[in-house]
């Protein structure tokens, strides 16, 4: 089948969109969905990336980060790429990127996840403090379950456990 | 194992068949993404930089503390030749973006094909795991057992806000895909697919083809998967996928007891003629085969068609694909001469086990 948009190339995409119970389906090509990412701005469901960019090309904070001759264009400094870059491929370079791009991926991780922050599995080395402030709060959590529930033997061990990753938080 | 046999064997765990629910439930897989710090992601890494990360995840591999677990077999991309690539891609092993994209690509594999584990593919590390049957929790707990070693020897692209760091902003957060490939034969007939899809897509999981392909579901095998990777506690997204999977599943369950009782004749005259067509046909396209060995699984499934195991059918639907077709008969073929082989391959198969039991 060729694609719809421009009847030239063969479509490789073919979505399917549901609203309100009606089901349109596309059939395009790489390169015109590309071009037409606007019309599936409204899309949560594809993790494609020619929609993502469609995502990012309608970010207003894009403005604020155009590059100019006086301003140094917006770059990742350990792998080099730009804003610009990233709005038009929907990938990052490296993990640095996440650290220049900031503050402004939070609209487009909001439209992905409906969400900006992590709360799953922190890694035992890697994630360090974070990793025992989470577990003394779910420790604290239980803590006042337990006196909650007159099972103080129970509140007692949980106390200890408090006090022992305390100290280790209080060290590293 | 060695690596002419991952190619030749068309057997993977996950096709056995076996497993809580698996007569709907064809298999459960659960994709771990993770980056290593300071290496670029693979689509923007040099060679020389792919080779290192590859050195790096495969003395992991190595290691004592995985050679306990699992031993895993080393395949680089780039010392196959396509065929071989396409073969390891139909039995979901791999990507078809490991396979055809990649530079300095590889995959680890595990004997049963449970476990294989992507390097260099959009991601530094991608764990896969797959079983038959509906096991999501088994499949969590294997694959973050897997992601505890890497974790202890290599230095992860982690932050406290945001997560795994990922290369595309859509696996940032937990980096896990978890997905349930169903055979929904009767919700297709009884024509309430659409309604259920539609639900699907307002609870944050997202359903495509099998292979892929479009919206279009080859067989009527759906795979069932999460969308939301940031802000969503595994735990959380693995119950939430097993609540949708479970209705889907009794719903299922329900049309066909429905189509049983209720449209008895004309359902079987269906599934035999399916059955009678890839009995006796001498030339069946992809597309039908799928179809007709949907309909024959249903038959199964419900007692209509006795003494046909269904793994043959979980097997068929893998060896009948391009890439194992050619590969079986060692050469290219043209899609006449694939559509022949697929037909006496159904055929033979079939009658085997018809006249064994
Ligand atoms: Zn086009
Ligand atoms: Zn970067």
């Amino acid at each position: 089948m060729n694609c719809e948009e421009c009847g030239k190339r063969p479509a490789t995409l073919h979505l399917t969109k549901i609203v309100n119970g009606e089901k349109t389906e596309y059939h395009i090509c790489e390169q015109c969905a590309h071009e037409k990412g606007d019309v599936f701005t409204g899309f949560h469901n594809f993790s494609i990336n020619n929609l993502l960019s469609g995502l990012l090309k309608f970010d207003p904070m894009q403005k604020n980060g155009r590059e100019t001759a006086t301003n140094k264009p917006l770059q990742c400094e350990t792998c080099g790429l730009t804003y610009t870059q990233f709005s038009k491929s929907g990938r990052f370079g490296c993990s640095d990127c996440y650290t220049f791009l900031g503050d402004r991926l939070d609209p487009l991780f909001r439209r992905i996840h409906g969400n900006t922050q992590h709360s799953g599995k922190v890694p035992e080395r890697t994630g360090g403090k974070l990793k025992i402030r989470k577990e003394l709060e779910q420790l604290k959590q239980a803590l006042q379950s337990h006196v909650a529930s007159e099972e103080f033997e129970k509140a007692a061990e949980m106390r200890d456990r408090i006090r022992a990753l305390e100290q280790k938080m209080a060290q590293s | 194992m060695s690596q002419k046999q991952f190619m030749q064997n068309p057997w993977s765990n996950w096709m056995k068949g076996e497993g809580p629910d698996s007569d709907i439930v064809i298999s459960t897989r659960l994709r771990i993404a993770r980056n290593l710090r300071q290496h670029p992601f693979p689509l923007l890494a040099t060679d020389s930089q792919g080779e290192e990360v590859v050195r790096k995840v495969t003395e992991v591999s190595d290691s004592e503390a995985m050679r306990k677990r699992h031993q895993l077999q080393v395949i680089h991309m780039d010392q196959i030749n396509p065929l071989e690539k396409r073969v390891l891609v139909e039995k979901h092993l791999v990507s078809p973006h490991l396979a055809e994209e990649s530079r300095k690509g590889a995959v680890l594999l595990r004997e049963d094909e449970s476990v294989s584990i992507m390097v260099n593919e959009e991601d530094h590390i991608r764990i896969q795991v797959l079983l038959p049957g509906f096991r999501l929790n088994e499949a969590w707990e294997i694959g973050t057992k897997i992601d505890d070693i890497f974790e202890k020897n290599l230095n992860y692209a982690f932050d406290e806000t945001r997560g795994y760091l990922t290369s595309c902003p859509t696996n940032v957060g937990t980096g896990i895909r978890a997905s349930v490939m169903l055979h929904l034969p009767a919700l297709v007939m009884t024509q309430q697919i659409s309604r259920i899809l539609q639900a699907i897509n307002q609870v944050g999981l997202v359903v495509r083809g099998i292979y892929g392909e479009g919206s279009e579901a080859l067989g009527n095998l759906f795979q069932l998967s999460n969308q939301v990777t940031l802000g969503m506690s595994e735990s959380d997204i693995l119950s939430n996928l097993y609540g949708v999977a479970r209705q889907i599943i009794e719903q299922e369950r329900v049309a066909r007891t429905y189509l049983l009782e209720h449209t008895r004749v004309s359902l079987e005259d269906r599934i035999f003629r399916s059955f009678g067509i890839l009995m006796y046909a001498r030339t069946v396209e992809s597309k039908e085969a799928a179809q007709r060995l949907s309909d024959v699984r249903l038959g199964i499934d419900l007692g209509i068609i006795p003494n046909v195991s269904p793994l043959v059918l979980n097997e068929l639907l893998v060896t009948t694909q391009p890439g194992f077709l050619q590969h079986h008969a060692g050469q290219k073929l043209t899609p006449d001469q694939r559509d022949e082989r697929r037909a006496r391959l159904i055929r033979e198969r079939l009658r085997v086990v018809d006249s064994q039991e």
